[in-house]
């Protein structure tokens, strides 16, 4: 019995697996550690402690690197090889590849990071490393592609499952994006510093190109991929509908590319373009609320589940938090909100509804479910999950009323005109106004960074439990022997 | 034959096609034109590439991360006219490797910043924004007026810019083609053999932090900060030769 059947630990390659999950917690607290930081050098100027390595400037992209490609990327790396595996009853394929893209992934990390406190920076957001730092992620994304794709080839089911369309997806979208984003020439073979090769609006057009849909396939097709497998795996229902999960699959695939102009509205760009990324924006309301309403409805029949399971209260905000934030997002690419949300905290705000509240939640409520699978045991505490659960969606809320109060503040302080005509407001009484709510954001985010820190000590006290019982199951089986 | 979604679930390769071209059709409709249609970027007289020294005073702005709060793109509306000046043109950052437009405003709009203050005001401000702004939550950048700038790569910096496509002259031929581009003035500071030397003249001669006695970072930020936004004399300019661009 035991031969033919073997335990899913031994069937799949878990090691990896659980490598991403350790690390992908280790980058939310550092990563979010560094976020608290820089809201509160914004509040409190003085943390910047005339330390040229962890002023506001340098110390941003530590924070956006960490979190996203630390954090979220680990986590992706986890699930994907979770999900891939498991849906494909395929073990990993890849070899020396497979631990290759774990440790050249957390090479990136930790070289980004020091990289951007020492000043190499290639001025791009989200896309800041520079040079060398990039051909690595190149080297490490191909990888991951070879182990994610072989895996899929060698499946033994002949249907790929949807949760795997969306990582495929993102794997795509990301060597696209971060290939011709990246291009650039550096100074030399020795010199860190290069310059890209594109200038001024067209480089404007790429970079927002890549920026938009770092969003939209790092953070958005690739965590779709994990709603799709851990939602109806944890509810134990199918997915809601099979046909909304294709109509919305590829039009979303196909509509993200064309919606990043919406960060150049009334620039120098070309108005057809930013036209054309406004239209595409609207329109994406409907695919991003057709993934939503399909992770949403699959629950329908266990919705008790709401009632007593952390776990899925975690995976249901989070979808409640896509679909707001897909339906803000829409709304602020609109020219005309654009005007006055553009170069403020709404668009601040927006983007940490969709990361606080979307990505950060459902990699929480999917790596609570993979944790006592990957070590074999229980969560070590039920209690600490809900503990989070308060403690991340108070963080959430807090941090996006800030944003919105302080964005719409500054975009109406600075279009005020007086009784003659004259600006009412001089810029830095903008800056003086904003001042409670960057302290309350700050707190948000010391809530969200609380929440993350009580994750960390049950995953470790669950962990630390697995392992004694798998050495206590190898005693006893010793022993009988 | 009827198309089923089956043939792609059930082939890894054939999804991955799909995938890619869904994926290739946005950005190639928006990007590719941009490059070719000649309207993207407007024909306007004064626009040069940065003198050595205000290159690497552009290099400063982009290693501390000015970027993050500070936009250099003023939209075309009333109050940004008022507070900033002229809306931005897509020339005025054409040879800008990267574009520096920036997402946010936590500081206000650097776009047209050149002249608008004095030299010694930047010093003061860099050294401790609060000393002239007491509202301000920018950082103390104290370490810019201290720390000798490094110019010894100063020529490979301005190759590389060139290899991209701004035309810093290497040979005679080029230098005389931006003679009759940009004046005999403008085309002496992109020579690449005389890089160094026309970084230390114009710190010398501009003192932007004040302190002749060796160059700094700040003189080099300084002198980026001081023509931001100054190259076009938009008094030479009509409203209606830059409409049909927008």
């Amino acid at each position: 019995m035991a031969a033919s059947n073997p335990a899913a630990g031994e069937q799949y390659d878990y090691e990896i697996i659980k490598k991403f999950t350790v690390m992908a917690i280790v980058w939310a607290v550092v990563g979010m550690f560094v976020g608290v930081y820089i809201a509160s050098e914004l509040a409190w100027p003085f943390l910047n402690f005339d330390i040229p390595y962890i002023t506001f400037g340098r110390f941003r992209p530590v924070h956006t690197g960490a979190v996203i490609f630390g954090f979220g990327g680990s986590a992706l790396f986890a699930t994907s090889y979770y999900v891939v595996q498991r849906t494909c009853q395929a073990r990993l394929w890849g070899g020396g590849l497979i631990p290759f893209t774990f440790w050249g992934w957390q090479a990136v990390i930790v070289l980004a990071a020091l990289s951007y406190v020492n000043g190499y920076s290639q001025g791009r957001e989200y896309a800041e490393m520079e040079w060398p730092i990039d051909i690595l992620v190149e080297i490490v994304w191909v990888s991951y592609m070879a182990v994610f794709i072989g895996t899929l080839m060698k499946r033994k089911q002949p249907h790929i499952y949807v949760a795997n369309w969306f990582y495929l997806s993102f794997l795509l979208a990301t060597a696209l994006l971060h290939t011709f984003n990246n291009l650039a020439v550096p100074v030399g073979l020795f010199s860190m510093k290069s310059y890209s090769l594109f200038a001024g609006a067209q480089d404007a057009m790429t970079q927002w190109w890549y920026g938009h849909n770092a969003v939209g396939f790092f953070l958005t097709a690739a965590f779709l991929g994990m709603m799709y497998y851990f939602v109806p795996k944890h509810a134990g229902r199918p997915v809601y509908s099979y046909r909304l999960s294709i109509v919305h699959f590829w039009a979303l695939s196909f509509m993200y590319m064309w919606v990043g102009t919406h960060h150049l509205h009334w620039t120098a760009l070309p108005d057809w373009a930013s036209t054309l990324g406004a239209t595409f924006s609207i329109m994406l309301l409907l695919p991003s609320w057709g993934g939503m309403i399909n992770g949403i409805m699959t629950l329908s029949g266990a919705w008790d589940k709401l009632r007593t399971d952390y776990v899925m209260r975690f995976m249901i905000v989070a979808l409640s938090f896509y679909g707001m934030s897909t339906f803000e997002g829409p709304l602020m690419s609109l020219k005309d909100v654009n005007a006055l949300s553009h170069y403020t905290d709404w668009t601040v705000g927006h983007v940490h509804s969709g990361a606080l509240g979307w990505v950060a939640m459902i990699s929480f409520g999917s790596l609570y479910h993979m944790m006592p699978r990957l070590w074999n045991t229980k969560l070590y505490s039920d209690k600490l999950v809900g503990v989070h659960f308060w403690l991340a969606t108070i963080g959430v809320l807090l941090y996006i009323t800030a944003m919105w109060i302080s964005g719409i503040s500054q975009g109406l302080m600075w279009r005020a005109f007086d009784d003659f005509g004259n600006l009412q407001y001089s810029f830095v009484e903008s800056v003086a106004a904003m001042h409670p709510f960057y302290a309350m954001r700050a707190i948000g985010g010391m809530f969200f960074l609380s929440g993350m820190c009580v994750m960390a000590f049950n995953a470790y006290m669950t962990i630390r439990q697995g392992v004694r019982e798998a050495n206590l199951v190898g005693q006893t089986a010793g022993a009988a022997a | 034959m009827k198309f089923s979604h089956e043939i792609l679930e059930t082939n890894a390769g054939i999804l991955l096609i799909g995938t890619m071209i869904a994926i290739s059709i946005g950005g190639l409709v928006e990007i590719t034109p941009l490059f070719l249609i000649k309207d993207t970027v407007e024909d306007v007289p004064g626009v040069r590439p940065y003198t050595p020294l205000e290159s690497r005073g552009r290099d400063i702005f982009v290693r501390e991360g000015c970027y993050t709060c500070h936009s250099q793109m003023i939209r075309p509306f009333r109050d940004e006219q008022l507070r900033y000046g002229h809306y931005s043109l897509a020339a005025e950052s054409k040879y800008d490797h990267p574009f520096q437009w920036g997402s946010k405003r936590t500081g206000p709009d650097l776009a047209r910043v050149g002249g608008k203050y004095s030299n010694e005001w930047h010093v003061q401000h860099l050294n401790q924004p609060t000393s002239v702004v007491p509202e301000s939550v920018m950082p103390n950048y104290p370490w810019l007026a201290k720390t000798p700038l490094d110019y010894s790569d100063v020529a490979d910096r301005l190759r590389a810019l060139r290899t991209v496509g701004v035309p810093y002259s290497a040979s005679e031929a080029e230098y005389q083609a931006n003679v009759k581009q940009f004046g005999a003035e403008v085309a002496n500071t992109l020579r690449i053999d005389k890089a160094q030397e026309n970084l230390v003249a114009q710190a010398q001669a501009g003192n932007y932090d004040g302190d002749r006695s060796f160059v700094s970072e700040a003189d080099a930020l300084i002198a980026y900060l001081q023509v931001l936004g100054t190259m076009v004399d938009f008094s030479k300019v009509k409203p209606e030769d830059l409409v049909k661009y927008r």
